[in-house]
């Protein structure tokens, strides 16, 4: 059936009907991206190992900033950043990229944006595994109880970034700059999102004290970067190496606020993926004439 | 019969930019410069094909063939109107469309099924079937940025011909491959008649058309000017190329018509192996010179003989003119053929008149030979 409007759930079911193409595009862009090196996969470890290895002697040797193990603070929130970041900056363009394909082979275009988010899920599973073999080498346990949040997180995670990913590779098919509009704001999105800061020192106390905490989750980047933080470096108030005052890192909130945190912003999740596919339908239609 | 494809009051309109205002800072500086056109691709489109029947499409360029097929396939959405298909679909607008140039031919098999929407358990069920087709076997394994242009579309073709979809949709391809592809193409397409399957082929051959269509539907700028039997459709296809061909000439002046064939013996009617003379009266404005085309076809359609028209000049002076045609030896055996007339430019093929079915010509034989010519053929046994 093709018509000039296809409903919402049309689209859902096509989308889940092609769910294989999905998983070989996905395995496709990976073969692709390690064709000819002997490692593979293996370099998708080594990179974020390296990083993890340079924070660690960076931020407990060089700059000591007191607080112990900030490297596991920062690179929990990275990796949350990370999916976020290369999801939407390869998507926006993938559109206009593989013209030749929209062009001439016919199955739900938003699947181009989702394989590629697709693929940074698989950079995201990576990176913590790379965590979590590090956690083990210093001996810093996570949440346990805490770590059924995770999955909740991640879904919304992925939610939001597919989200994204979707409305911007249509929308830079009609305007080019978008690109590297993008670009300029994902490092905006970045500083204000608190992955190398930490959240209490950053101005959401402030904004705690006036009432206006609110403000600072209109960045839906906040919980999940958070809750990944709680799950992983867990510590809400450490006392500083250099000094010995406490210093206060992560909000102070109790698991059923973190609960509600994350089941609300699933549910927000939710609903923009399916306004994101409305949009993208409705910005479908001219793909051709603009590709 | 079931419709396995309904395509109901389809329109396509493009809008084209004259110039791209692609980038943020102009559509911000002059939102509503660069002048744009409406372009009717196709305007109330409605047919359906039956499950079984090989419907061609048929059309000059330009004329919104590829758009309709993109249409049905779904690559393009329709403006207005709708289309729906029964089965799974597999198309082939344009060989290797989907493949990765830097994969394999055995990935690019994988990755090409599931984007024709197929599983990979079905695919792994056909794999060997489609590499069989496509004689690739050696080169399975390498990466299809080294293939040559004949591998790629073999390759392509077998995946989408052994996937087995109840529509199969093919566009202008067969015209790639070598004559034995060809052929082993040609072979599957009657394989998929007989199996009950539903095929949509467009081409502006009408030779293909008639090889293998029941029937032909044919688009003139956007509209559909014919549905019906092949041989009807495409005498309605050639009349409309020849009215565009009057239609362009400089001077708007030169309009040739063929009024009509006459045999001075009253009838069409010839024996096997012996002659036939008849008159071609033509009418024209001003003097022009051409050469007369004839075509020959049986009644089923098939071509059976169409003559050089270089070797048969004729120069026209204004009003009626009559030119002499003898058919030598007629080597045709039993039934009635249709004669096809025509006069083409000396240079070029431009078609300057064209008449077909234009007379019905008996062929009478007495002999035992069947079949639509007599090759004599003597045997010796050593």
């Amino acid at each position: 059936m093709v018509s000039a409007r296809a409903s919402l759930r049309t689209r859902l079911s096509n989308l889940i009907a092609r769910r294989e193409l999905l998983l070989s595009l996905i395995t496709s862009d990976i073969r692709i991206k390690y064709k000819g090196s002997a490692l593979g996969l293996f370099w998708s470890m080594l990179s974020p190992a390296l990083t993890l290895a340079t924070y660690y002697l960076v931020f407990s040797v060089f700059l000591k900033n007191g607080i112990p193990l900030f490297v596991v603070y920062l690179f929990a929130g990275l990796i949350v950043w990370n999916m976020f970041q290369t999801a939407v900056s390869s998507a926006t363009g993938v559109i206009v990229d593989r013209a030749g394909l929209v062009k001439k082979v016919s199955f739900p275009r938003e699947i181009l944006a989702l394989s590629n988010v697709g693929a940074s899920v698989i950079y995201f599973v990576i990176q913590i595994v790379v965590l979590a073999i590090f956690l083990a080498i210093v001996g810093h346990a996570p949440a346990w109880g805490f770590l059924w949040l995770l999955p909740i997180s991640f879904v919304a995670l992925y939610l939001l970034t597919a989200s994204i990913a979707v409305v911007m590779s249509a929308i830079t098919v009609y305007l080019r700059d978008v690109r590297h509009l993008m670009d300029v704001v994902l490092q905006l999105w970045f500083w204000v999102s608190p992955v190398v800061y930490s959240y209490e020192n950053s101005i959401a106390p402030a904004l705690r004290i006036r009432g206006l905490t609110a403000l600072y989750f209109i960045n839906p980047m906040t919980p999940i970067i958070l809750t990944f933080q709680r799950i992983f470096y867990v510590n809400t108030t450490v006392r500083s190496t250099t000094t010995g005052l406490p210093l206060h890192i992560l909000p102070a909130w109790s698991m059923t606020t973190f609960a509600e945190v994350n089941v609300g912003l699933l549910v927000f999740a939710v609903a923009l993926f399916l306004v994101a596919l409305v949009i993208f339908g409705r910005l479908e239609g001219n793909f051709e004439s603009e590709l | 019969m079931t419709n396995v494809i309904e395509v109901q009051d389809i329109s396509k309109r493009f809008t084209i930019h004259h110039e791209r205002n692609q980038t943020l800072k102009e559509r911000i500086l002059h939102p509503r410069s660069g002048s744009s056109e409406i372009f009717d691709a196709l305007s109330d489109i409605n047919f359906t094909v039956a499950q079984g029947e090989t419907l061609g499409i048929v059309g000059h360029n330009g004329s919104g063939k590829s758009t309709l097929l993109k249409c049905i396939c779904g690559v393009l959405k329709p403006t207005t109107g709708q289309i729906r298909l029964r089965g799974n679909l597999a198309a082939l607008l344009e060989l290797g469309a989907g493949f990765q140039h830097e994969l394999s031919g055995r990935d690019n098999v994988y990755l090409y099924g599931s984007m024709l929407g197929f599983t990979r358990k079905m695919v792994d069920a056909i794999f060997d079937d489609v590499v069989a087709f496509s004689e690739l076997e050696h080169f399975i394994d390498t990466p299809v940025k080294f293939y040559s242009s004949g591998m790629y579309v073999r390759l392509a073709f077998a995946v989408a011909v052994n996937v087995n979809p109840d529509i199969l949709v093919v566009d202008e391809v067969l015209a790639v491959g070598d004559e034995r592809f060809q052929a082993k193409c040609i072979d599957r397409i009657r394989r998929f008649q007989r199996e009950g399957r539903t095929i949509l082929l467009v081409t502006h051959q009408a030779d293909t058309v008639r090889a293998i269509c029941d029937r032909a539907i044919v688009l003139d700028h956007g509209n559909m000017i014919a549905d019906g039997p092949v041989t009807e459709a495409l005498r309605i296809f050639r009349e409309r190329l020849l009215g565009d061909v009057i239609d362009h000439r400089p001077g708007g002046s030169g309009v040739v018509t063929i009024d009509g064939l006459s045999a001075p013996s009253g009838s069409f009617e010839v024996r096997h192996g012996s002659s036939l003379r008849f008159d071609a009266t033509l009418t024209c404005d001003h003097a022009v010179s051409g050469n007369l085309v004839i075509e020959v076809f049986t009644r089923t359609g098939l071509l059976v003989s169409r003559n050089d028209a270089e070797a048969s000049p004729v120069t026209l002076r204004p009003g009626v003119n009559k030119v002499g045609v003898e058919l030598a030896n007629v080597p045709l055996l039993d039934g009635v053929y249709d004669l096809n007339v025509g006069l083409v430019e000396p240079q070029g093929a431009t078609m300057l008149a064209w008449r077909e079915k234009a007379a019905s010509l008996q062929v009478l034989y007495d002999g035992r030979s069947s079949g639509v010519v007599a090759i004599e053929s003597s045997v010796t046994q050593w």
